[in-house]
């Protein structure tokens, strides 16, 4: 692998681009695949690169086969992001686990003196309105949402922005008494049961969890099932 | 933090120090293997190596070969199979097969 591809793939993915690098596994010869461009040495026929493109979207790293021989495709794709809105205890434990699962993290408090005090060192901490917040982010097919307030006033204008993105994961911290008369809210805000099956509540697997890390363990282990189960789980 | 970003990282850093690098990537499997396609592992002409290809089964030879690739810097595309424990090779105990290829860092 040549220098000027290795650096230029370290600073796409710094840049939280998607891009493609492309191997031929006999002579060695690399090439970048961007949506909207390519850079290195390796010629590829147009038909390679648009699969290559679908593998990206797909997030699939694949081996496509060509008239010059065996190409390796692999997907370098931004981290998928899990945004937690309440900075709260369990948030603390459940910020590390989703980091150390390779999720990019943000927690969203507009009070300050939870996502103050240094508790969140090193993590992305917003202090705008929890709505606000995920319109400027945008959830997206790789996202999970997680609320953890307790309070209506910050964990239903997140949800409610969470069911108009097509996050992945939508997960509410309650109990079913709390989590009734949320859906209850929601539905008088105009959504269906088709919506708010898609909130996940109690929030997590059902793993008799007490501790602050316990509850983060069932939250992480809930968002892997539906990350890699998807509909089956 | 992110896998792949820490160990293409690490790589980056170390050619940069003046070493030499390989990178060892999962480019297909078969059966249950336990780490998947696009899994890498950097080594530098030490035998120093960040991430994994497999559950620790083939990393040795994995390395050995990457210690060959940086001296001579010819890319590899290596087959790893079933364990036959008499025989004492390498393989995966867990029965699945993953094909790695190796490059250096130029």
């Amino acid at each position: 692998m040549k220098r000027e591809i290795l650096d230029e793939l370290l600073a796409a993915r710094a840049a939280a681009r998607s891009v493609a690098l492309a191997t031929n596994l006999g002579t060695g010869q690399q090439l970048l695949i961007y949506p909207d461009g390519t850079k290195g040495d390796l010629n590829l026929d147009a038909d390679v690169i648009t699969a290559a493109r679908e593998a990206l979207k797909a997030d699939r790293s694949t081996t496509l086969k060509t008239p010059d021989g065996d190409v390796f495709i692999q997907v370098h794709n931004p981290p998928p992001r899990l945004f937690i809105v309440g900075a709260v205890h369990i948030a603390q434990a459940l910020a590390r686990m989703g980091q150390l699962a390779g999720y990019g993290v943000t927690i969203i408090d507009p009070r300050r003196s939870f996502a103050g005090g240094g508790r969140f060192e090193g993590y992305d901490v917003t202090g705008e309105w929890p709505d606000e917040a995920l319109e400027r982010l945008k959830p997206d097919i790789r996202s999970a949402v997680v609320t953890l307030t307790h309070d209506p006033k910050l964990d239903d204008p997140a949800l409610s922005t969470a069911l108009r993105s097509p996050a992945f994961y939508i997960g509410a911290l309650g109990s079913k008494k709390t989590h009734a008369a949320r859906l209850e809210r929601l539905r008088r805000a105009g959504f269906g049961d088709d919506a708010l099956a898609r909130i996940h509540g109690p929030v997590g697997l059902d793993i008799g969890a007490i501790s602050p890390a316990e509850i983060a363990i069932s939250i992480m282990a809930q968002i892997t099932q539906k990350r890699r189960q998807g509909a089956n789980a | 933090m992110n896998d792949v970003e820490d160990i293409l990282g690490q790589a980056a850093a170390w050619r940069r120090a003046g070493r030499g690098v390989a990178v060892a990537t999962v480019v297909s499997t078969w059966g249950s293997s336990p780490r998947p396609v696009g899994s890498q592992l950097a080594v530098d002409d030490q035998g120093n190596f960040v991430g994994s290809v497999s559950g620790g089964c083939i990393e040795g030879a994995v390395i050995k070969e990457a210690l060959d690739a940086i001296a001579t810097g010819k890319p590899r595309l290596l087959d790893f199979g079933v364990t036959n424990q008499q025989a004492w090779e390498v393989g995966l105990a867990c029965g699945g097969k993953v094909q790695v290829y190796v490059e250096r860092l130029e």
